[in-house]
């Protein structure tokens, strides 16, 4: 074994045995410093004959280098195992609670209106508002409701006051969204495809009915659009709201001032045990009214009936957020109940699209 | 509208079975509400005899007896059963009524069961008809006569299977509330044959001794005719058994023959008509307008007065009947009655829906006459009418008496095949198109149809085209797809108003609020606190007091909704609600509100300390959070000229000029105690609409500038008044050199006290950051200096503020 074996062999191993970096830092000034061993070695080489001095100079050098880097390897080493020990005291308990946060949503009526409008946007409908005080005019009249008809009896409707003196005919909160056609029609003439959805109001306060609820109305008017057309719209609708592979719809004639012919509109279905299931079974549920738009009614929106003609219908939109939904009870709707928008709402980026599929 | 099977197939020949006649009802436009069928409730109840009846081993008063029944009915097998019985009459030999184990009794509610009976066997129930529901019978069980059928079904024995069916008639068929309407339409689906209905005039006798006249404001308008007759001799007792079963299935109490008759008309063939007891009426009677003021005791028991204009029948004396909708009470026929006016008349129907509606009386009479009756049928009803009293009644009738004539209901539509294609989508050959129209009555001549006189609701040619797909069924109808009305990706259909509404809606659930909707009408107490209440959106008929004016604002409501939940132990609330909020009773005088409330503290109690109460600083956070994603402007201004329900001090309006975007605030604290909510209680309303429209509309964004020059932050601390806001120094500072400042932030602010001890009595220190960017070269220390004392100089002339030490 040479001197610089002994050498090597005494430093590596204080670097090892080096408890913290104060001794490893006397260690590296013993070996490396001014007056360290190696270094002392290293200066002895200019007195050595030049074979000498090449060979030891050679060697001593590598030397240095294991030991500087054993040095710097350790102390990396020192300084990891002092880290971690220092984390560890900062250890906190992290089963407690994130920082809260409050979770919004979005209310049932809202999410079905969005739903209702991804769907007929596809379908190029457009969405058309009117006022929710109507003119009886537009209630009524224009929708071949005349003031004497027991049609408009059956609409329970409320009234706005009139002044003294004020001899029009009384306002009214809209009964349905059907007016909504009339002025579209006459904002927008026709070829004309809108759905309207909004507040209506009926005076009628039961275990299934509030004075006010939502409805969806459409029109669609071109030079030939037919009742089958209707069909495949409302089979085409349904499907794709229930979110159903195939859906079955039943027409059944019916009245109603405003369309001719007209039809009442089931779905086909089924209730086990409670839980309603779209487009299977033996059941019929009713779900909406429609029919082709009446002579009447066009020339109201001024949309001349021997050029055009088309389809209109209208369904609660209350109606089928709780069909789709299982929502029980249309009251708890406008009740604000926290316990019910926490259950029933929808988190406000579910925002409903075609593309990735109505409801999450 | 209700009737019975049997009523049906007096005027429909046919072997349908009564499943499908109600589906065809349906699928024709007389939705089925409901069907009675008494085979499905009592069909397994049959006749049966007792082969012997003995005592019981193990009790007095029961009996032990063979019955012998007749499970498949008479023509199958008989079978024995032993059955325990408590009846006096459980006799040997008895002819009874026998439901077998399995049987539902609507008269106990009990499903019949396999039974032990005191130690003995007992398999079935011997009934009364108290237990079939049938009468209320129950002092044994039923007893037949020893020859009774053996074997057969109770009902069909008692002649009392017949079952009722409701339908609901639109108000557009007024024959649909008659029986033969009815009838007409399932012929004409092809469920039977229509039975014709033959009308023999009855001779008159005599001369009517009542006369009648139409008074000349009436004629040709609310009564075109106006007949009738007098029938001397009759007989008024209780009307013939069938008749009154027939009466009381569809609900309608029997009263006496005469009166019975009329109703069995008006159910039988929508010919509402009435009778008088000639002897309690004076001279001929008068059909005029009512001067108003009249009074008449109505058939109801009840007394009724009349306003100018309204129809009445008089007699010479006094008036007797409200034409078309009751019949006065004094006039009215008894069992003594024995001569009668029959009268039969074709009213207005609008003046009889005004005149109804007007005295709130409900008839089956104004029901029909207010959609319209057949009027060509009024002189063909009273015939028949008559015919059937003399039958039933006996007497001798009158020559018919007469004021008016039929009105002239003839028109005619062109019938073109064709429409049925283009408008419903059904192919449906010609020939069989136009044998339904014949079906329902309609008559051609050429290619002109004319519609039956009980059709008043056919007015057009679309109604044609109605009638023919009605009858044919929709449910064949087969769905034919819309083509796109342009061809491609569809184009974007919402408004900007309406995909704001969408955006504020999600940005406020996103900021964890919970979306209400609540009643857009609310108590006048609670609209006149918000500004609202006035005349003009006062709801003229409300369904309850809490719902009597339009809503001015969407907060009420909210705060309602929060004191309920407060009310269930919830109490940190954030609730939001998007609507409509109403300024005028004119359509239109609506507008589109988005309000947040907060109620409480900010978060739970936690072990980070992160509760603390809502303050006003929450709600404008959450107000400019909603203004931004709508697209309002990075800088707008804030005022103080905030309606009273909120916090003078602690509440702004952020607005743009004189457009107001949004008010914000803490709620007044009046308005908390009014509506019941425990606070504190900040709120937000945005006013979506106001926000201004981006000029140009474009997807591109303007170029990004970024600047490799390091940007200097300077913090300033001033010394301010204390009433001084900060958005004043912030402005002044920022436009100190508009080029050079990217922006300025009030990073602290050190008020109260301890402030007014540091510097002064009413001062306040706010410190800003001001953060420099320069354009074209590294700022060093002079340029920096230059720009701070500017800042100084121009916070300190707007605002009076002074360096802090």
């Amino acid at each position: 074994m040479t001197a610089l074996d002994t050498l090597r062999g005494k430093y590596i191993e204080a670097i090892a045995s080096a408890a913290d970096e104060a001794a490893l830092e006397e260690v590296r000034l013993a070996a490396l410093g001014k007056k360290g061993e190696i270094s002392l070695k290293m200066r002895e080489l200019g007195q050595m004959s030049p074979e000498e001095r090449q060979t030891t100079g050679a060697a001593l050098n590598r030397l240095r280098d294991e030991i500087d880097a054993s040095l710097r390897a350790r102390k990396q080493g020192l300084a990891d195992a002092a880290l971690d020990a220092r984390l560890k005291t900062e250890w906190l308990d992290v089963t407690l609670p994130g920082r809260p946060r409050r979770m919004g949503t979005i209310h049932p009526v809202s999410q079905v209106m969005a739903e209702l409008t991804a769907i007929f946007a596809d379908m190029g409908f457009a969405v058309a508002e009117g006022p929710q005080v109507e003119s009886d005019w537009f209630n009524f009249d224009a929708l071949n409701i005349p003031p004497e008809h027991p049609a408009r009896q059956e609409h329970d409707t409320f009234f706005m006051a009139r002044a003294e003196g004020d001899d029009r005919p009384p306002h009214v909160l809209r009964t349905h969204t059907s007016p909504v056609q009339i002025r579209a029609m006459q904002a927008q003439g026709a070829p004309i495809r809108v759905i309207a959805p909004g507040r209506v109001y009926r005076m009628d306060m039961d275990q299934t009915h509030t004075p006010m609820f939502h409805q969806v109305e459409g029109l669609a008017i071109d030079r030939d659009i037919s009742m089958a057309n209707l069909k495949w719209v409302l089979e085409e609708f349904c499907r794709a709201f229930f979110e159903v592979p195939s859906v079955e719809l039943r027409f059944r004639a019916s009245h109603f001032p405003f369309t001719e012919p007209s039809a009442e509109v089931d779905i086909r279905c089924s209730w086990e045990g409670g839980q309603l299931k779209i487009g299977e079974g033996d059941g019929w549920l009713e779900i909406l009214g429609s029919g082709m738009v009446h002579p009447k009614v066009l020339a109201a929106g001024g949309v001349n009936p021997d050029e055009w003609q088309g389809f209109a219908f209208g369904m609660g939109i209350d109606r089928i957020a709780m069909l789709k939904y299982g929502i029980p009870d249309l009251r708890a709707f406008f009740e604000s109940d926290l316990r019910w928008l926490r259950h029933y709402g929808f988190a406000a980026l579910d925002m409903p699209d075609l593309a990735g599929g109505l409801s999450r | 509208m209700k009737f019975t099977l049997s009523w049906l197939k007096d005027h429909l020949e046919t072997e349908a079975p009564l499943d499908e006649i109600v589906t065809a009802l349906t699928d024709l436009g007389h939705e089925v509400e409901g069907v009675e069928d008494p085979a499905k409730v009592l069909g397994a109840f049959r006749t049966c005899r007792v082969i012997e009846a003995q005592p019981h081993p193990n009790a007095d008063r029961l009996r032990l007896c063979r019955v012998e029944t007749w499970p498949d009915g008479p023509d199958g097998p008989s079978e024995e059963v032993q059955v325990v019985c408590g009846a006096p009459n459980a006799r040997t030999g008895l002819v009874g009524v026998f439901a077998p184990v399995g049987t539902h009794v609507p008269g106990t509610g009990v499903d019949l069961k396999p039974g032990v009976i005191r130690g003995v066997e007992s398999n079935g129930m011997l009934c009364s008809e108290r237990e079939l529901m049938l009468s209320d019978d129950h002092d044994g069980i039923i007893d037949l006569p020893p020859d009774a059928p053996l074997g057969v079904r109770f009902i069909d024995y008692k002649g009392v299977n017949d079952p009722v069916i409701e339908v609901k008639i639109t108000p557009n068929r007024p024959d649909g509330l008659g029986v033969r309407g009815l009838a007409r339409d399932l012929a004409a689906r092809g469920l039977g044959t229509f039975r014709p209905l033959p009308i023999e005039p009855v001779p008159g006798r005599f001369p009517s001794s009542v006369s009648v006249t139409i008074a000349p404001e009436l004629k040709g308008k609310g009564c075109p005719i106006f007949a009738g007759r007098t029938i001397r001799g009759v007989k008024n007792g209780p009307s013939p058994d069938w008749l009154q079963a027939r009466l009381r299935a569809v609900g309608l109490r029997p009263i006496s023959a005469l009166v019975d008759i009329t109703n069995y008309f008006t159910i039988g063939l929508n010919r509402p008509l009435h009778v008088f007891d000639v002897a309690r009426i004076k001279g001929g009677l008068r059909i005029h307008a009512a001067e108003g003021g009249e009074e008449l005791l109505a058939l109801d028991g009840k007394s009724y007065t009349v306003r100018a204009g309204q129809m009445l029948i008089s007699d010479e004396e006094q008036p007797e009947s409200l034409a078309g909708i009751m019949g006065g009470e004094l006039s009215g026929c008894t069992e003594e009655t024995t001569e009668v006016f029959l009268e039969s008349a074709y009213w207005d129907p609008i003046t009889i829906a005004a005149t109804g509606r007007a005295l709130k009386i409900v008839s089956d009479a104004r029901y029909r006459f207010e959609r319209g009756v057949d009027p060509a049928f009024t002189l063909p009803g009273l015939e028949l009418a008559t015919r059937m009293i003399l039958d039933l009644c006996g007497g001798e009738a009158s020559e018919v008496v007469m004021d008016g004539a039929v009105p002239d209901t003839s028109r005619a539509y062109r019938f073109d095949p064709k429409r049925v294609v283009s408008l419903v989508g059904m192919d449906i050959p010609a020939a069989e198109q136009r044998a339904t129209l014949e079906a329902l009555g309609f008559t051609f001549d050429g290619e002109m149809a004319a519609p039956p006189s009980w059709r008043p609701d056919v007015q057009g040619e679309a109604d044609l085209v109605e009638e023919i797909a009605r009858v044919a069924s929709l449910t064949k109808l087969k769905g034919k797809p819309l083509p796109r009305a342009q061809a491609g990706v569809p184009k974007p259909i919402l408004t900007t108003l309406q995909v704001r509404e969408q955006t504020a809606r999600r940005t406020l659930a996103a900021l964890g609020y919970n979306e209400c909707v609540t009643y857009s009408f609310i108590d006048e107490a609670a609209a006149r606190l918000f500004g609202g209440g006035s005349e003009a959106v006062r709801v003229e008929n409300p369904i309850s007091s809490e719902m009597t004016h339009l809503r001015p604002d969407l907060l009420p409501g909210l705060l309602r909704a929060a004191a309920r939940n407060q009310a269930r132990g919830f109490a940190d609330i954030a609730l939001c609600e998007i609507g409509p909020v109403f300024a005028g009773g004119e359509p239109g005088e609506q507008q589109l509100q988005a309000t947040g409330l907060l109620v409480g503290a900010v978060a739970p109690r936690d072990p980070f300390g992160s509760r603390r109460p809502v303050d006003v600083y929450d709600a404008k956070a959450d107000a400019e959070a909603v203004l931004a994603a709508v697209g309002a402007p990075a800088r707008m201004q804030i005022s103080r000229k905030v309606p009273g329900w909120w916090h003078l001090g602690r509440s702004g309006i952020v607005g743009l000029g004189p457009n107001v975007l949004a008010t914000f605030g803490e709620v007044h604290p009046r308005i908390l105690r009014e509506m019941d909510v425990k606070g504190p209680a900040v709120a937000f309303t945005v006013l979506v609409a106001n926000v201004p429209l981006p000029k140009v509309k474009t997807p591109t964004r303007p170029a990004l500038k970024l600047s490799d020059l390091q940007a200097v932050e300077r913090d300033f601390a001033f010394v301010v008044d204390a009433s001084v806001e900060a958005l004043a120094l912030v402005n002044a500072a920022q436009g100190a050199d508009k080029a050079l400042i990217e922006s300025v932030r009030v990073f602290d602010q050190f008020a109260g006290e301890k402030a007014e001890a540091q510097m002064g009595p009413g001062k306040k220190s706010l410190a800003l950051t001001v953060r420099l960017l320069p354009t074209d070269r590294t700022l060093n220390d002079k340029d920096i200096e230059a720009v701070s004392a500017k800042i100084v100089e121009k916070v300190s002339k707007a605002t009076g503020a002074t360096l802090r030490g």
